[in-house]
């Protein structure tokens, strides 16, 4: 594959710090796009605010650099009324879950042909170093010098009890899971959600005292299994990784198609 | 639209009568009082035209929705009222920067917070200029009757395609929910502004934020043939951002001046017996009725008022106001609010000492007696 022909490379060099785990996201971002044979033209992405949402603007795409959170809520502005165009939202932990996440659950409800993608990464890494709904107890961040206290969510069950019709997690680890998750994501007509567990060495790693980049790599290579494993059986405390949900719901644009035409019969 | 083309509605259904006329056909938007019918005659009109209408889950997404159904080229409006519109107003920044057209129908309810949900108030005028943050330029436009509302609502969406911005509508409760008639014009009838778009071929370099020589930039659909970048960050002509002074201070210029420049253009108003007033009222929005009323009357009673009706409150056409009140003794602003316009009014004319505040600020409407009472004060008559 030729990365020149998907960057934007007027954009470069791109903002992300040695070893995070974005770029490998966006690499293999691109490789989905290529093997869906998808003309750049009828690809929209959508991105809130923070590093993640950096890959919009690095792809030669229709891209919308939003506000932090709203990613979801633009996206569906864009997909409703253009619903021939493929829209892609990249999000971090704030954005999707945080300031974001009742969009997020509205997003997943209200189905619409959408493909989220979430790089959890536990930490807000452009402001600093803040924990996330993500980040879980125990851990350290800039706001919780002592450790944190706050319990995180799960963001597969979800988007699974949400309604989300396709659901999704792999790690920056498995990136050719990256690229056949979001191929599936992509191509399913519905809401899909792919989390991406990708690492911030700068913030995360650093003040957890987790090591390089290559190790926090590992750590997601040695506590993830598939779903319905055997390491998972033997191991419950492993994260599970694999498809969640993979089902037909009614799509809402083409719902909303049904209404068009039930107006015009009535 | 009806044969006739005669309706007895409520102002909220001439706002969506009018929004179709000029072209809308996507709406998102969130229920809230006073503003509800407008969704809900969204709701009902928009699939049958082949447009689409969206409940979304608050007034945050529903404006987010509408910039990016923008983009991809529709017309597009949302609708609410006071504590709605707070929650709008980072992204009303949003489209201000990434020069979005939209429109916003805020129909003013009693403020601050809930306030007073069924009773109307004029107070969200400095809300619709400085509720986002940082320096920019708006348009924000009213009427007192329902014909007005209706040509006002159309202007709203010509300016906001024209300036490449987002257009509030203050409306208020009294005009939403109140019925009247209303003549609606034939297609054609009234101006339709386009969306300037660019002729540009695929794969010559577009530059979304490259304005012409007369100011004007030339958009291109999202999904369609130019791929480019819109972000809320200060940005280059491509749409890339920049932390670069020259094109910084390029850019909040030419935020600011496209709209200022063009007061003139924007201007709306209406004046009534100004020609030998000494005594100016002016007014907006439901509140210009009762002013009117009070004109009149005092007209056929030989006393010199007069009154100035703004139909479109930001850009402040200072100009005007100044030229028009240059020969009053007294000038009363007559508004439901502690005083928003009756500032602009201050600074825009030569002696502020000379301009007066009627105002109501209780729920209820400011009655012709209230303003009477009002003048009889500031003429130092006693009520
Ligand atoms: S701060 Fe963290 S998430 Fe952000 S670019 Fe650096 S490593 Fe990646």
């Amino acid at each position: 594959m030729s990365f020149r022909n998907y960057i934007r490379e007027r954009f470069f060099p791109h903002i992300w710090c040695p070893g995070c785990g974005h770029g490998i996201v966006l690499n293999n971002m691109l490789r989905a796009v290529e093997d869906l044979g998808l003309a750049k033209n009828e690809l929209v992405m959508v991105s809130g605010i923070g590093c993640s949402s950096r890959i919009s603007g690095y792809v030669d795409f229709h891209s919308l650099h939003t506000l932090h959170g709203r990613a979801l809520a633009f996206a569906t502005g864009v997909k409703m009324s253009q619903p021939n165009l493929k829209v892609i939202v990249p999000m971090g932990d704030g954005d999707a879950l945080a300031i974001g996440g009742n969009h997020f659950i509205h997003a997943c409800r209200r189905n619409m042909d959408i493909t989220a993608v979430i790089m959890n990464n536990r930490i807000y890494g452009m402001t600093g170093g803040q924990f996330s709904p993500l980040t879980g107890t125990g851990l350290k961040a800039t706001t919780a010098p002592l450790q944190t206290i706050d319990q995180s969510f799960d963001i597969a069950h979800m988007a699974t009890a949400s309604g989300a019709s396709y659901v999704a997690r792999t790690t920056s680890y498995h990136f050719q899971e990256i690229t056949k998750y979001l191929k599936q994501a992509i191509s399913h007509k519905g809401f899909s959600v792919v989390e991406i567990l990708s690492p911030c060495p700068t913030h995360f790693g650093r003040r957890n005292k987790l090591g390089s980049a290559v190790n926090m790599l590992e750590f997601l290579k040695d506590n993830t299994a598939q779903v319905g494993s055997k390491a998972l059986e033997n191991n419950p405390e492993l994260i599970e990784r694999g498809v969640f949900v993979h089902k037909d719901t009614p799509e809402y644009c083409s719902e909303y198609e049904r209404l068009i035409q039930a107006a015009h019969k009535g | 639209m009806t044969e006739t083309n005669i309706r007895f509605i409520q102002g909220n259904e001439v706002c969506v009568e009018a929004a179709l006329y000029a072209g809308l056909d996507f709406f998102a938007g969130y229920p809230i009082t006073p503003s509800s019918e407008i969704a809900e005659h969204m709701a009902s009109r928009l699939p049958a035209l082949g447009g689409k209408f969206l409940q979304m889950e608050d007034e945050i997404s529903s404006i987010c929705a509408i910039i990016g159904a923008s983009l991809t080229g529709h017309k597009v409006m949302t609708a609410t009222s006071g504590p709605g519109f707070s929650l709008m107003q980072e992204a009303l920044g949003f489209a201000v920067m990434a020069e979005i057209p939209c429109v916003i129908a805020d129909i003013q309810r009693g403020g601050p917070s809930t306030g007073l949900p069924t009773h109307g108030s004029q107070g969200d005028i400095y809300q619709a200029k400085w509720g986002t943050h940082g320096d920019h330029a708006i348009i924000a436009l009213t009427a007192s009757t329902h014909q007005d509302l209706f040509r006002m609502t159309v202007e709203g969406f010509n300016l906001a395609e024209t300036y490449r911005t987002p257009v509030i509508l203050l409306f208020d409760e009294m005009s939403g929910h109140m019925r009247e008639k209303v003549e609606l014009p034939k297609p054609g009838e009234v101006q339709v502004v386009q969306r300037l778009r660019t002729a540009l071929p695929e794969g010559v370099d577009y530059h979304p934020y490259l304005p012409r020589e007369d100011g004007r930039l030339p958009m291109s659909d999202f999904g369609g043939r130019h791929r480019y970048n819109v972000t809320g960050l200060y940005h280059d002509m491509w749409g890339f951002p920049t932390s670069d002074p020259k094109i910084i201070h390029g850019l909040i210029h030419h935020l600011v001046d496209k709209i200022e420049n063009s007061v003139h253009q924007i201007t709306h108003y209406k004046e009534y017996f100004l020609e030998d007033a000494t005594c100016v009222l002016v007014s907006y929005g439901s509140t210009a009725r009762s002013a009117l009323h009070i004109v009149k009357n005092r007209r056929n009673r030989g006393e010199k008022l007069g009154l100035l009706e703004l139909q479109t409150l930001w850009p402040f056409p200072a100009q005007l106001v100044r030229e028009k009140c240059a020969q009053a003794v007294s000038v009363v602003v007559v508004e439901m609010n502690m005083g928003q316009v009756v500032q602009e009014v201050k600074k825009a004319v030569d002696r502020p000492e000379r301009v007066f505040l009627a105002n109501r600020v209780d729920g209820e409407f400011i009655t012709p007696t209230d303003i009477k009472n009002m003048l009889r004060l500031i003429q130092g008559r006693g009520v």
